[in-house]
C-alpha cells in the first residue's frame, strides 16, 4: 500500500514549506520532497524601475537577510554603470555587511538552529524556541544575545538607515559616513562581537562536542550528503562575504571551477518543476540529473558549510583557528555532514566580527569621500554577495536611462534548494523503514534541513529553525490514519 | 465588442470663469455636440485633484478632460499652469496604469469660444470611440477579477 | 499560561519576514510583551496550527496581528479564519496596511510573472516548459499548491480590518504603542492608523532649510549628486516622498542620508497617497511653457513606481488595467 506522510511546518493551508514523504508497497521511502508554495515575482516587477532604487525595493524579498538583497542590489548597480565605490564607501559596505552577518548567524545559532543542541533535540516544543532557549541558557546568557544583537543592529540601522530594509547604498558608494565618536563606540561593540562569536563557539565545544550522542548524530550518515560546494573567496581563497570570485569544488575538495561573478551564467542554471514555486539552480558544467548526490549530478550546496568547504582558510586569526579544529575533528575537507553547518556558521561569525574590528580600525573608515558620481551610459551588471544562506545573485539589464528591462535573482536559499530536498529525504529514508514510522522522524525532518537555515523569505519565508512540526500520515484512500505532533 | 453600439463615457472638469461659461454659450446658441460628456463645474482648473481624475476612470469613465482659462487668464493667476504641469504627470502616470495618454485631455476654451468647446467635445468622442471602451474597473481593480 | 491574559495571534501572508523580525527587533522588550500576553498562534516562532486556531470559540482572540500582502488563495482562507475568530484585526506593516512593494506586482498579472520566473529569466533552464500548477501529479502522486492570483491586495480589501500599523517594518515604538493601547484598553476610533497624523516633513530634521517658495528646476536621481546630509531633499532636487508620507517612522531614511519612499502611507486626510504626492510635486515644479514643462516631468523616470511604491494595491486605481499588461 502506498502511504503519504505529509510534513506540514506551518500546516498546508498557512502556506510556507510543506514536506511530502511517499512510502512505496514496502513500507518504504519512495520519495520525498518540500513544496514551497509561494512566489512574489520580483524579477518581473523590477522591470521599470530605475536601477539605483533597486537596493531599496530588493530587500523586501526577504526581511531576514535585507542587507545581502541590499548589498548584492547596490553592486550590481555599480556594474550597470561600471562605475567602483570610492575606498571609504567599500570599507562602509563591508563594515555593514559583516555587522549583519555577525548578528545573523548569531541569530540563527541561538533562536532557531541552536535549539536542536542548546536545548537539546529530545526536549518538547514548547520550550524549542527563543523563550525556551532563554530558559535553558538563562536569562543572562539569553540578555546577553539579545543585547549585543541588538548593539551591531545599531551599527547597521546608523549608517544603513533602517537595519530591517537598509538604504545607504548608491551606485558608486555610500549614502552616509562615520564619524569619529561613533566609530569609537563601534569598536568596542565589535570587540564585544568577537568575544560573544567566542562564547558561542564555546557554548557548541561543551555542549555538543562533549556529548558523543550529538556527535554521533552530526557524522551520521543520515545527515550527510556528497555534493559540490560553491562559495566566495578572496584573492588568497579564503572565505569572503562581500566581494571576490566564486569556487566550486567538487565532492571530493578539488577545485572544480573559479569565476568572476559577472560570468556566472556559464556556470549555473536553474531547473524547474512543477509541483513547487521554487527553481533549482545546479551547475551548468555538470548538468541537472536529478535529486541526486555524487559527482555526476549537477546540485551544489552552498551557506556557511559550503564556503568553508569551497576556500581554503578563513581570512582572519581567530576564525582560522576554530576552521583547522573543525576540519581536524571532522576528518579532513570537505565535510559532508549536513549538521556541521551549525558549526561553520559559528566560525563565520567570527570572522565577520574580527573583519568588523579590523574595519573600524582602519583610519579610511571615517574618511568623507563617500560617493564617486557614475558618468557612463548604464548598461547591464551583476552583483554577488555571500548571504547567510549562501550565494545571491542580482543580475540586471537597463535601457539608456538606467531603467530595469530584465533582473535575474538567484536567491542564497534556493541555492540550496535541491539539497535540502535530498537531506530530507535521506533522512526519511534513514528513519522510516518498512512502514513503521519513527517518533524520531519529527526531530529528524527539522534537522535535516534547519541546517540550511532555509529563510524561505527567500521562497517562502520560514523560520524553519522555530518550525512547528506536524507529520500526518494518510492511506491510499487519503483517510488520515496518524498523526504525529510536537509538544 | 462591437464598435458601433460603444457610446464613450466622457467626464470634463471645466473651470466656471472660462469654460464653462463657453459651453453654456455652446448651449445656448444651440450648438449640436456630442452628448457623452458629463460637465463638472469647478472653480478652476487648478482644483482638479489627481484624485478626481483617477477616481472618473475607476468608476467607467473612457475619458476625461480637463478644460480651463487659455494661459494667462486664469482668475487665480496661475491655477492653469498647475494645472498644465499636473496633467503632464498624471498623464505619465496613468499611462502606467494602462490608460492611454488619449484619454486625458487638457484643453484651453475662453468664455466666448462655444465652438471651440463644440469641437473639443465632438473631437474627443470621436477619438475614444475610435480607441474603444476603457473599461478600467471591469479588468481589475477590484478583488473581483479572482477566478 | 494564565487564561486571563488577553490571546494574540500574529500571522504572515505575502510578506518578507521583517515585520517578524520587527517583533524580534524589541529586544529586551519583547519578554515584556510576552509576559503580559498569550500568544496563541504565531507560526514563525511557536507550535500552534491552523486547526488549533479553527477549534478556538469565535472571537475568542483578543487581537490578531497579520502582516504581508494577500495574493495566493490561502493567504484569503487565513485572514477570514483569523478574522472570525478575533476581536480586533490589525494590518500590520506597509504590505498589510497597503500592499507594501510586493504590491508592485499590480504593474504586470500572473502570466507575465510566471513567464519571467520560469521561462525567460537568462538563468532558467526549462527545456519542457514546465511551469508550477495547482494540482500535479509525480509517479503517480498527487501534489497541490496554493493558487496565484493576478493581483496583490491589502489586507482590508479581504477582511474588515481594526487598525493599521503602518511602515515597512514599523518602528518599535509604534509598535510597543499599539500593544499597550490594546492591553490598556486605550484604543483610538476603529479604522484608525496607529501613528502620528502629521507628515514627514512635519518631524523632518531638514524641514526648515526648505526655502519660503519651493521650485524645482530640475529633477535628480539620488545617484546623480553628492547628497547633501541636512538640507532638504526636495529643495536639492530629490524626490522624497515626505509630504504625502505620514510621521511615525523616526525619518530613519532621511537619517540615513535618503530620501524618503512613502512607506508609511498617507496621512488621515489622504486617500491616495501618490496622486496626493504628485500634485504637491506638480505645483513645486518650476516651469509654465509646455516644452519646459514636458522637458522636466519626463525627467522623472518611473512616477508610478515612485509615488506608489509601498501603495499601488491600495490607490484608487489598484493595478495596472489588466488586458493591457503585455
Ligand atoms: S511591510 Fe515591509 S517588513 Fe513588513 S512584510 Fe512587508 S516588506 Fe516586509
Ligand atoms: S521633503 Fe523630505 S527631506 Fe524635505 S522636509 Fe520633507 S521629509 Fe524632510
Ligand atoms: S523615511 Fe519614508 S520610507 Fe523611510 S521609514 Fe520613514 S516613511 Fe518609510
Ligand atoms: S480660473 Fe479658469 S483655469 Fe484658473
Amino acid at each position: 500500500m502506498t502511504r503519504r506522510i505529509t510534513i506540514d511546518p506551518i500546516t498546508r493551508l498557512e502556506g510556507h514549506g510543506k514536506i511530502e514523504i511517499f512510502l512505496d508497497d514496502h513500507g518504504d521511502v519512495e520519495r520525498a520532497i518540500l513544496q514551497v508554495p509561494e512566489l512574489r515575482g520580483f524579477e518581473q516587477f523590477a522591470v521599470g524601475r530605475p536601477v539605483e532604487e533597486m537596493p531599496r525595493i530588493t530587500p523586501r524579498i526577504c526581511g531576514v537577510c535585507p542587507t545581502a538583497h541590499h548589498m548584492a542590489a547596490t553592486k550590481a548597480a555599480d556594474a550597470v554603470f561600471g562605475v567602483e565605490p570610492t575606498s571609504t564607501a567599500r570599507k562602509i559596505r563591508e563594515l555593514i555587511y559583516n555587522a549583519f552577518m555577525m548578528e545573523d548567524h548569531t541569530l540563527h545559532f541561538f533562536f532557531l538552529g541552536g535549539p536542536d543542541f542548546v536545548v537539546g533535540p529530545q526536549a518538547p516544543a514548547a520550550e524549542r524556541n527563543i523563550l525556551g532557549v532563554i530558559g535553558k541558557v538563562g536569562l543572562e546568557i539569553g540578555g546577553k544575545v539579545i543585547r549585543i544583537r541588538a548593539d551591531v543592529r545599531e551599527i547597521m540601522a546608523y549608517l544603513a538607515g533602517k537595519a530591517i530594509h537598509p538604504v545607504c547604498g548608491l551606485p558608486g558608494g555610500v549614502a552616509k559616513g562615520l564619524d569619529e565618536e561613533h566609530r569609537v563606540t563601534f569598536l568596542k561593540t565589535a570587540k564585544d562581537a568577537v568575544e560573544f562569536a567566542e562564547f558561542a563557539l564555546q557554548i557548541f565545544a561543551d555542549v555538543v562536542l562533549k556529548n558523543q550522542a550529538y556527535v554521533d548524530i552530526v557524522v551520521g550518515e543520515a545527515y550527510k550528503i556528497k555534493t559540490y560546494y560553491m562559495g566566495m573567496v578572496n584573492d588568497r581563497n579564503q572565505v569572503e562575504f562581500y566581494d571576490g570570485d566564486l569556487r566550486v569544488v567538487d565532492p571530493d575538495g578539488r577545485e572544480f571551477a573559479k569565476f568572476k561573478p559577472a560570468d556566472y551564467l556559464e556556470h549555473i542554471a536553474e531547473h524547474v518543476e512543477p509541483w513547487t514555486y521554487v527553481k533549482f539552480p545546479f551547475l551548468k558544467k555538470v548538468g541537472w540529473k536529478g535529486f541526486v548526490e555524487g559527482n555526476d549530478s549537477g546540485v551544489y550546496r552552498v551557506a556557511p558549510l559550503a564556503r568553508l568547504n569551497a576556500a581554503e582558510g578563513m581570512q582572519t586569526p581567530r576564525a582560522q583557528k576554530h576552521y583547522d579544529h573543525m576540519y581536524a575533528v571532522l576528518g579532513g575537507k570537505p565535510v559532508h555532514n549536513t549538521l556541521a553547518f551549525h558549526w561553520a556558521r559559528l566560525i563565520e561569525a567570527l570572522q565577520a566580527a574580527e573583519s568588523m574590528v579590523a574595519l573600524l580600525e582602519d583610519a579610511e573608515i571615517t574618511g568623507t569621500d563617500l560617493r564617486r558620481i557614475p558618468t557612463r551610459i548604464p548598461t547591464e551588471g551583476v552583483g554577488i554577495v555571500e548571504a547567510p544562506r549562501g550565494v545571491l545573485i542580482h543580475h540586471y539589464k537597463t535601457d539608456e536611462r538606467g531603467l530595469i528591462t530584465a533582473a535575474n535573482l538567484i536567491v542564497a536559499t534556493i541555492g540550496n534548494a535541491a539539497a535540502i530536498n535530498m537531506s530530507i529525504e535521506k533522512a526519511a529514508k534513514a528513519f522510516i523503514k518498512g512502514g513503521q514510522v519513527s517518533e524520531g522522524l519529527l526531530n529528524m525532518a527539522e534537522m535535516a534541513f534547519r541546517p540550511y537555515d532555509p529563510c524561505h523569505g527567500c521562497g517562502t519565508h520560514a523560520w524553519p529553525g522555530a518550525m512547528p512540526l506536524t507529520i500526518n500520515i494518510y492511506n491510499r484512500s487519503g483517510e488520515r490514519i496518524r498523526q504525529l505532533r510536537r509538544s | 465588442m462591437s464598435q458601433e453600439h460603444f457610446e464613450p463615457k466622457l467626464v470634463g472638469f471645466l473651470c466656471t470663469w472660462c469654460s464653462y461659461t463657453g459651453a453654456d454659450l455652446a448651449g445656448t446658441a444651440r450648438m449640436m455636440y456630442a452628448p457623452n460628456v458629463r460637465i463638472i463645474r469647478i472653480m478652476c482648473s487648478g482644483r482638479v485633484d489627481p484624485q478626481f481624475v483617477m477616481k472618473a476612470f475607476q468608476e467607467g469613465a473612457d475619458g476625461v478632460f480637463i478644460s480651463g482659462c487659455h494661459p494667462g487668464d486664469c482668475h487665480y493667476k496661475d491655477g492653469n499652469t498647475k494645472t498644465l504641469r499636473r496633467h503632464r504627470l498624471l498623464s505619465r502616470v496613468l499611462e502606467q496604469f494602462g490608460i492611454e495618454r488619449e484619454r486625458f485631455r487638457l484643453e484651453w476654451v475662453s468664455a466666448s469660444e462655444g465652438t471651440k468647446f463644440r469641437q473639443v467635445c465632438n473631437e474627443f468622442t470621436e477619438q475614444i470611440r475610435t480607441l474603444g471602451p476603457l473599461n478600467f474597473n471591469g479588468n481589475g481593480g477590484g478583488p473581483h477579477e479572482r477566478r | 499560561m494564565s487564561d486571563a491574559k488577553p490571546k494574540v495571534a500574529f500571522y504572515w501572508c505575502s510578506s518578507c519576514g521583517g515585520c517578524e523580525e520587527s517583533i524580534v527587533d524589541l529586544a529586551e522588550d519583547i519578554l515584556k510583551v510576552v509576559a503580559a500576553v498569550d500568544i496563541v498562534f504565531w507560526p514563525v516562532a511557536l507550535d500552534f496550527k491552523k486547526k488549533d486556531v479553527e477549534a478556538m470559540p469565535d472571537k475568542s482572540i483578543a487581537v490578531s496581528f497579520i502582516n504581508g500582502a494577500i495574493r495566493m488563495s490561502e493567504q484569503e482562507e487565513m485572514a477570514h479564519l483569523l478574522r472570525r475568530k478575533s476581536q480586533l484585526v490589525v494590518a500590520h506593516g506597509a504590505c498589510a496596511h497597503l500592499g507594501g512593494i510586493p504590491g508592485l506586482a499590480n504593474f504586470w498579472n500572473k502570466s507575465t510573472i510566471f513567464r519571467t520566473a520560469y521561462h525567460t529569466t537568462v538563468s532558467t533552464d526549462n527545456p519542457a516548459g514546465l511551469e508550477p500548477q495547482p494540482k500535479t501529479s509525480l509517479d503517480g502522486h498527487e501534489l497541490t499548491l496554493p493558487e496565484f492570483w493576478d493581483t496583490v491586495y491589502p489586507l482590508d480589501a479581504i477582511i474588515d480590518v481594526d487598525y493599521y500599523l503602518p511602515g515597512c517594518a514599523p518602528h518599535r515604538d509604534l509598535i510597543l504603542n499599539a500593544v499597550t493601547a490594546i492591553l490598556e484598553g486605550k484604543l483610538p476610533p476603529k479604522g484608525a492608523v496607529l501613528a502620528p497624523n502629521k507628515s514627514c516633513c512635519d518631524d523632518c530634521d531638514r524641514n526648515e532649510t526648505k526655502p519660503e517658495k519651493m521650485t524645482i528646476k530640475e529633477i535628480k536621481r539620488p545617484y546623480e549628486v553628492l547628497l547633501d546630509p541636512k538640507t532638504c531633499f526636495l529643495a536639492q532636487g530629490v524626490i522624497c516622498m515626505g509630504p504625502a508620507t505620514r510621521s511615525g517612522c523616526g525619518e530613519r531614511c532621511i537619517e540615513g542620508n535618503m530620501p524618503c519612499r512613502g512607506c508609511m502611507g498617507p496621512t488621515d486626510q489622504v486617500y491616495d497617497q501618490g496622486a496626493k504626492f504628485l500634485s504637491a510635486f506638480a505645483s513645486i515644479l518650476d516651469a509654465s511653457e509646455e516644452k519646459d514643462v514636458e522637458r522636466l516631468v519626463d525627467s522623472i523616470v518611473d512616477p508610478a513606481g515612485t509615488f506608489y511604491r509601498f501603495s499601488l494595491p491600495s490607490s484608487i486605481l489598484k493595478r495596472k488595467k489588466l488586458e493591457a499588461v503585455r
